[in-house]
Parts: structure tokens; C-alpha cells; sequence
């Protein structure tokens, strides 16, 4: 590891733990729960993955842990503190591009360090060093609208990672990108955990990308939002996206998590709907018949 | 390095496509082209429709009673000599930059004050709503009377015109921002001043640039309006000293119907001018906007 990247590891920080999480939304009256009596641990250091279906909730959860928002109910802790707001602690990479658009990929790099007051030369550094790492020092002087999605994505993981949030929260942030692009990410994002060990929480709707990537996977159930099953992935690094389905164990999971996964689907996908309910439970009969 | 095409969008340079930079080899440029055979087709048929009355017999109605533009051409000829038609240019030029700049300077901060403080929007936005719909001419005799010059009121018209477009598309700019990027700025540690200043307001320029360019064309309608009905400005109302709108109200009083047209032309190339420039200053403003051509 060169000086730069032990600057840029993060270790032992950043334990996440949600206790009895409750969040609704609406006036009291008709408030809707959105999230129901939700806990869990991302631990420290280690690589959690949260999957479920879209419309579940993930996103909700990742903007309490963010302290965007306040649970109606229950805690958040990170290394034991409460959560009250945002804070630099956690920073949170979105799902589609959220780089200042009026800002070079420079600027958005060194705008976090700008904005609490240090100076450029003493982030220069580790800029340069971000900047080299994420192949963008040749689009220094580019806007973000110049930039293709992959480099996007790449521009705003730096402009996250030069603050050395002890966790990093990434709201699908490969979404959108075609098959090829993303796959780079995945390969290049593992790379860079791998050298720089730090506390990640991982949102996806993806099973490959989320196997890939996870210490842990945690299967988000429908809503009221809740945890139906942690799974560990216990693969060995490196790993290799385009290899890590040769690997028996990775199935294993795949399908054990698929099977939750597709529960957990359909019930989203009947949500509210009698018809759709109802046709689960028939489909269900049938298979068990 | 990943470029996948199609997707990987640089700036080119394309010596073409730089028609602000002008040089001889604008008029090999296509929209440059464009325009000059526009304004030369306009031209032609306004002289045939204008002297219908020698080559048909009659005239047409409408163009056939305007003065044809060969009597306009000569008119401006007579007028390029005249002291008093360049003062009018300078007088409106003055008044229009004056209540531009005005609105721009009150309008701006103004809107960014509702957009950001929702007490002070409580307050002053439903005033404001109910002061918008008042068109700026209807303030012409209520403003001759409060302010002490005639000047003044002109001024205070324009600058009417003017602010609301701004106040408007300032406000509309604010709230456009991405909260995402606040979101992120604010997790980054960033203080409000911080925010403002270097996420809310470049995140409102695009949109008080929109402001100003559409600022600028009605503060050149309301001048001429303004100059029309309060007889020029502060009591020494010759032609000389009542700006382009007095200029074309005077010419129609004195019977010179081609000054009338020489005048209605200068406003469209004043007006023109002025745009221009505001768009220039508002391209350099933004530069992250600048498309890759």
C-alpha cells in the first residue's frame, strides 16, 4: 500500500447499527409505514450489501443512515453515536450522477476538503493521487456533462473517498450504466476496496453484482420494510466478476438468495393489488400441489 | 480508460461553428448566409409591396401605404448627419441600460431571498403576485406623479419590465437545484454560506441569464412605450432629447413617415445589439454549458 492509500483506509470504523427502525410517512392519522420495525449491523470495515426488490424501502433506509431524515422510531448508531444528521462521517454516493454540474471533475474532487476550510495544498496529494486512481487526470478540466457515465460515477467516487468518510453509502450507483461499463465499475470498485479497506453499505437490486461485491449480503423484505435473511459471502479475495459464477459456493448463494428474492418480488410486485394476490396464492398452491 | 463511443462527449474545436468571432469567412457560414438572404428577401418585397401603386395600378392594402424603403434608406442617409437622431439612441440605450440593470440588481437578490428564506416568501410573495399582473405602462401616470423627475418615472417603468421576468425566472432557477447536491454538499461538511455561494447561485445563473435575456427585449418594449406617452422626459421635449420612442412618436406628429420607420428599425437593431451582448455575457457566465458542438 503506498502512503497515499494507507491515508485513504479507514479501519475499524464505521460500524452501522439500526435498532427497531420505524419510519412512516403522512400525518399521523394516515401516516403509511414505510419502514417496520427494522434492525441490523453493517460491521465494520467489511463490505454489506443490501438487496430487495425495487420499491422496498432500501432507498429510505439509506437516506436515515445518511441523516437525511429521522426515523419515526428506533436508533441509528454508528461506532455507538447516535445519528441526528449528515455528516462526514458517511457520505453517499446516488444513484444517478449528483457532481456539482458547474464544477470541473478537479473542482468536484477537492470540494469537500474546500468547503471545511483546508487548503488545496494540503489535499493536493491525495487529490492527485484519487484522481490517478480513478483514470480521470486527463478530464481534470472537464465538466461532468462532458463526461461519460462510467467516468461520472468514477469522478464522484473520488470526490466521496477524498473525504475519507469512514463509511460509504452507495445507493445503486452503477444503475443506469450499460452491461459492459458497469462491469468495469464493479471490477475497478472491488479493486479499490480491496486496497483501501473501509466500511461500505451497498444498495442493489442486482444478485451478481451483489455477490460479487459482499462480505454480507442482507435481503431486504417487502414493505413495511424489514431484513429477511443475512447471508455471508464468504468467497475468497480477489475476486473476479467474470469468474465468480464457476464457483460453486457463489452459486449456492445466488440461488438461496434468489429464492428469498423471489418471494419477496412478488409480494412488491402484488402490493396493493387483490387480483395479483390472489394470483400468487394460486401460483403457490400449484407448486405446492 | 474506458471511452465507449457514443458516450464519451469532448469539446472539438470547429473554427466553423465560431460565429462570434467575426471575419470575412462568416459569410461562408450557413446561418450567417441564412440571414442575410432573410433580410434581403424582406427587403425586396417590402420595396414591391410599397410601390404597388406604380407597377400594379393600385395599391396594396397595408404594405402599399408605408413609406417604400429607398425613402427610409434616404431619410436614415439625412439622419446619420443629425446630432438629434444619435442623442435619441444614447437616451434609450441610457434608460434601458439604467432600468436593466436596476432590475437585474434588485430582481436577482430579491428571488433568491424567496427561493431560499420561506418566511420572507410567506410575506412578499403574494404582494408581489399581486402587483405582477399590472402591466408596466399602466405605472406610467401613477409614476409621473410620485416620482420627483420624469426621468425617474421612465426609469422606474423600465425597471418594472424588467424585474418581474427576473424575480420569476430566478425563483423558478432555485428551485430546479437538485436537493441531492445539497444533500451531498452538506454531508461533505459544508456551511450554508458555502452552500449558497457555490451551489444555489451558479445553480440559479443559467436561469437569471434565461431572466436577462428576456429582461432585456422588454425593457426595449417598455421604453418606447414609456417615451411615447410621457412626451419624451424632462420637459425639454424636442426630438432631439425624447429618445427612439419620442423620435418615432414626433416624426409621426411632424408628418415624416419614413423617419417613423428609420426609428422603428433602429429600435429592432438597438434591441438586437443589446441581446446579443447579454447572451455573450451570460454564455461566459456559464461556461458548463457550453455544449461540445
Amino acid at each position: 500500500m503506498t502512503a497515499d492509500a494507507v491515508q485513504l483506509a479507514s479501519l475499524g470504523k464505521g460500524e452501522i447499527v439500526l435498532r427497531n427502525i420505524y419510519k412512516s410517512y403522512g400525518p399521523e392519522k394516515f401516516a403509511t409505514d414505510v419502514i417496520c420495525d427494522c434492525s441490523f449491523t453493517a460491521e465494520a470495515n467489511r463490505f454489506t450489501v443490501m438487496i430487495g426488490p425495487s420499491g422496498v424501502g432500501k432507498s429510505t433506509l439509506i437516506r436515515l443512515i445518511a441523516g437525511f431524515e429521522k426515523p419515526t422510531r428506533g436508533t441509528i448508531l454508528i461506532d455507538g453515536r447516535p445519528v441526528t444528521g449528515s455528516g462526514r462521517d458517511r457520505l453517499v454516493v446516488f444513484q444517478e450522477s449528483a457532481l456539482f454540474p458547474w464544477m470541473t471533475t478537479e473542482q468536484n474532487v477537492y470540494y469537500g476538503p474546500l468547503a471545511r476550510g483546508e487548503t488545496k495544498s494540503s489535499v493536493h496529494g491525495l487529490a492527485e493521487f484519487l484522481l490517478n486512481k480513478v483514470g480521470l487526470q486527463g478530464f481534470r478540466k472537464n465538466y461532468p456533462a462532458q463526461l461519460s457515465g462510467g467516468m461520472q460515477r468514477r469522478a464522484e467516487l473520488a470526490r466521496a473517498l477524498i473525504n475519507n468518510p469512514d463509511v460509504m453509502i452507495l445507493d445503486e450507483p452503477f444503475r443506469g450504466l450499460d452491461a459492459m461499463t458497469k462491469k468495469l465499475m464493479l471490477d475497478y470498485y472491488a479493486r479499490l476496496c480491496e486496497d483501501a479497506p473501509r466500511t461500505n453499505l451497498f444498495v442493489t437490486t442486482d444478485i451478481d453484482e451483489a455477490i460479487f461485491l459482499a462480505d454480507r449480503l442482507l435481503v431486504m423484505g417487502h414493505v413495511p420494510t424489514q431484513v429477511r435473511a443475512v447471508i455471508d459471502v464468504d468467497l475468497p479475495r480477489p475476486r473476479n466478476y467474470a469468474a465468480i459464477f464457476r464457483d460453486e459456493r457463489a452459486n449456492a448463494i445466488k440461488i438461496e438468495a434468489l429464492s428469498l428474492l423471489h418471494e419477496e418480488a412478488m409480494k412488491a410486485f402484488a402490493g396493493g393489488s387483490k387480483a395479483a394476490a390472489d394470483f400468487i396464492t394460486a401460483y403457490r398452491r400449484r407448486v405446492a400441489g | 480508460m474506458m471511452s465507449l463511443p457514443g458516450t464519451l462527449a469532448m469539446p472539438s474545436a470547429n473554427p466553423e461553428r465560431q460565429w462570434h468571432r467575426f471575419s470575412p469567412r462568416v459569410l461562408l457560414d450557413p446561418s450567417a448566409r441564412r440571414a442575410v438572404i432573410a433580410v434581403a428577401a424582406v427587403c425586396i418585397f417590402w420595396q414591391l409591396g410599397a410601390t404597388s401603386r406604380g407597377w400594379l395600378g393600385f395599391s396594396l392594402p397595408v404594405i402599399g401605404a408605408i413609406p417604400a424603403p429607398d425613402a427610409v434608406a434616404a431619410a436614415w442617409v439625412k439622419l446619420i448627419h443629425d446630432p438629434g437622431y444619435w442623442q435619441s439612441w444614447e437616451q434609450s440605450f441610457l434608460r434601458v441600460a439604467l432600468g436593466f440593470a436596476a432590475a437585474t440588481s434588485v430582481g436577482v437578490p430579491f428571488g433568491l431571498a424567496l427561493a431560499t428564506n420561506s418566511t420572507f416568501r410567506g410575506f412578499a410573495f403574494p404582494v408581489f403576485e399581486l402587483l405582477r399582473p399590472i402591466p408596466p405602462l399602466a405605472w406610467v401616470p401613477a409614476a409621473i406623479i410620485f416620482w420627483p423627475t420624469q426621468e425617474l418615472s421612465i426609469d422606474f417603468v423600465i425597471f418594472l419590465g424588467g424585474f418581474y421576468t427576473m424575480v420569476l425566472n430566478v425563483l423558478g432557477g432555485a428551485e430546479t437545484i437538485d436537493a441531492r447536491l445539497i444533500q451531498a454538499a452538506r454531508s461533505m461538511g459544508a456551511s450554508r454560506w458555502n452552500i449558497f455561494r457555490r451551489l444555489i447561485l451558479p445553480g440559479v445563473l443559467p436561469s437569471i441569464g434565461v431572466g436577462m435575456e428576456v429582461a432585456i427585449g422588454i425593457t426595449w418594449e417598455v421604453v418606447v412605450a414609456a417615451e411615447m406617452i410621457s412626451g419624451g422626459g424632462s420637459g425639454s421635449a424636442t426630438s432631439s432629447s425624447g429618445g427612439l420612442g419620442f423620435f418615432i412618436w414626433n416624426s409621426y406628429v411632424g408628418g415624416s413617415y419614413p423617419n417613423i420607420i428609420v426609428g422603428m428599425i433602429s429600435i429592432g437593431i438597438a434591441g438586437y445589439l443589446s441581446s446579443a451582448v447579454v447572451r455573450r455575457c451570460v454564455a461566459r457566465l456559464t461556461p458548463w454549458l457550453r455544449r461540445p458542438r
